[in-house]
């Protein structure tokens, strides 16, 4: 299994949601996060005082995948994401030692396959 | 007795007189029996009134601002804000008196310009000054309704041209057309605070400006939530105090009209606002929050054309009414390519037409003392009523259309793609609604940075 973890830019997060689930990518977390990527920052102005924004705002998508899921969630993180502009983000893909579904208890690749979920 | 803004210059001396004494019960003020006398008790309220029409152009700031999204509110906000400043000087520059000034039956000749001729003299009953500042908050909020329709991608500059000059070539001759003695004045028709002048004419500019200028980037991609819905709701609120102002001012005097149209003000939005929340009901099962302040909003501006010519429980049926077609025209919207962002065509363009057409139907002279409607006998005044909507909707589709294009042909409308990505806050104005300011830097006023205690030199020396 492995976690794919990307930074991306916040007005991309409808198109790569949309590439995702194209994908069949369906279990996924996703958090607001700040960063500098070499993007020039911006100056704001409040009254007198002038300050420089170093940090832009992105979004953390991480997705937990089994071996064979982590090309397709990649192109479609890739292709959701990209503008061509600097500051589009980083996907980084780190190797998961261990994975639990809490609900069932299952483990590693189990644990990471969507259930079919019953209709409520 | 006629309550039509700049109508009292046209009335015999006489019947003004006697005008300003009805009004003024006890007439503690001596009235001059003849020449127009300035009416203390009217110029308190008119400047009361001037104070609270002012008020809802921030109030309008809050109500659009927290219908978008959070990376452009302050863009939201400062349309309407900026409205104050750029609309209100040229207002005073030439507005004024292209709106009421004499001239013909179109447009005020340029006796007023650079507010000439405008002293402490009494215009109707209150000093000419206060007249014409009244006058100024309508052209004010007219401009900033607009904003609604384009709002999330239209360039800061070119905005502040556009709304400086459309109050100049459109706001004025409709204001003059309807309230300066022009051609609609003389037809007849009734426009109590500005159904058409403001409403149906700020509607079909919004219309032409979300047209003119395009959808935004992810229209129908991607959902744009409101950001900040109790801020919308705090608008709304302060709109329906402020329009106590506009609708009960434009009696421009201290009277029973004027007590008529407070009332119609306070009942009207209370029937739409109930009758909204049932069809919110009714569609999602739900009374929901934005409804409830856009319910409020449609039934101010439908019963602004009609609130001091129709009676009370009138007010409240038209309040009642006017939800329905503003509620599925909204819903409707919603369905199509037009990128109204926060839907001005359905509340102030489709409200105001529905407002000064039931106008012409709930008119009625044992409450106004001129004019019946069609339910009092006079079915004329429909027509009256739907040639004077039909005349704004073309003047002002026409002439925003045109106006736009050519400040197109000047400098670009829109901001660029990745701009509007950023947000417009940020692009636009340099500043962010709701900084947390943790990647802060400051640059100090020698070009060296300081982060937490440690100065550095700044890279690239911008500041």
């Amino acid at each position: 299994m492995k976690l794919v973890v990307a930074i991306v830019r916040p007005d991309r997060v409808p198109a790569v949601l949309e590439e995702l689930y194209k994908a069949e990518v369906q279990g996924l977390t996703i958090s607001r996060v700040q960063g500098h990527g070499g993007e020039r920052e911006h100056v704001e102005t409040y009254r007198g005082t002038s300050v420089k924004m170093e940090l832009s705002d992105k979004v953390r998508f991480e997705i937990g995948v089994s071996n064979h899921f982590v090309e397709p969630t990649v192109r479609a993180v890739l292709k959701g994401a990209r503008t061509g502009e600097v500051g589009d983000g980083k996907i980084f893909v780190v190797p998961v030692e261990k994975v639990f579904r809490i609900r069932t208890g299952e483990e590693d690749e189990k644990a990471v396959t969507p259930v079919k979920m019953a209709t409520t | 007795m006629s309550r039509l803004r700049g109508y009292s210059r046209f009335l015999a001396p006489a019947a003004l007189a006697a005008v300003a004494i009805a009004s003024t019960p006890g007439a503690a003020y001596a009235q001059g029996a003849a020449a127009p006398a300035i009416n203390q008790g009217d110029t308190a309220w008119m400047l009361i009134s001037t104070a609270l029409v002012l008020l809802m152009t921030p109030a309008l700031a809050f109500f659009y601002g927290g219908l978008v999204r959070s990376k452009n509110a302050l863009n939201t906000m400062m349309m309407s804000f900026i409205a104050l400043g750029v609309v209100g000087i040229s207002w005073a520059l030439a507005g004024y008196s292209l709106a009421f000034a004499p001239g013909n039956d179109f447009v005020g000749d340029l006796s007023r310009v650079f507010l000439r001729n405008v002293g402490l003299e009494a215009q109707g009953t209150i000093p000419h000054v206060l007249f014409m500042s009244y006058q100024g908050t309508f052209a004010i909020i007219t401009a900033a309704l607009i904003s609604g329709a384009i709002v999330e991608r239209m360039r800061f500059g070119a905005y502040m041209v556009f709304i400086a000059l459309w109050s100049l070539v459109i706001y004025g001759p409709v204001a003059h057309w309807v309230w300066g003695g022009g051609w609609l004045a003389k037809m007849g028709a009734l426009d109590f605070a500005g159904g058409t002048v403001v409403h149906v004419n700020a509607g079909v500019a919004a219309l032409v400006a979300a047209m003119v200028l395009g959808q935004r980037k992810d229209f129908a991609r991607q959902a744009f939530l409101p950001h900040n819905v109790p801020l919308v709701l705090l608008g709304a609120g302060l709109l329906w105090f402020g329009w106590f102002g506009f609708n009960s001012g434009s009696a421009l005097t201290s009277s029973p009209s004027a007590a008529l149209a407070f009332t119609t003000t306070f009942l009207a939005p209370m029937g739409t606002l109930v009758v909204w929340a049932l069809l919110d009901l009714m569609r999602n099962g739900k009374v929901t929050a934005v409804g409830a302040a856009t319910g409020i909003v449609v039934g101010l501006v439908a019963i602004t054309p009609a609130a001091g010519f129709v009676s009370p429980m009138s007010g409240l049926i038209l309040g009642c009414l006017a939800a329905f077609p503003s509620y599925y025209a909204l819903v409707w919207r919603a369905r199509t390519r037009l990128d109204d962002s926060l839907d001005v065509v359905a509340a102030h363009g489709l409200g105001g037409t529905v407002g000064a057409l039931l106008t012409g139907v709930f008119a009625e002279k044992a409450w106004n003392g001129t004019t019946d409607g069609v339910l009092f006998g006079n079915p004329g005044q429909f027509l009256i009523q739907a040639t004077a909507v039909g005349a704004a909707i073309v003047y002002s589709g026409v002439g925003s259309f045109a106006l736009l294009k050519l400040i197109g042909l000047v400098m670009p409308l829109r901001a660029e793609g990745n701009e509007e990505g950023v947000g417009m806050d940020v692009t636009q104005h340099g500043e962010e609604a709701y900084a947390e300011g943790e990647a802060a830097i400051l640059v100090l006023p020698t070009g060296d940075v300081k982060v937490g205690a440690t100065a550095m030199a700044a890279e690239g020396g911008r500041a």
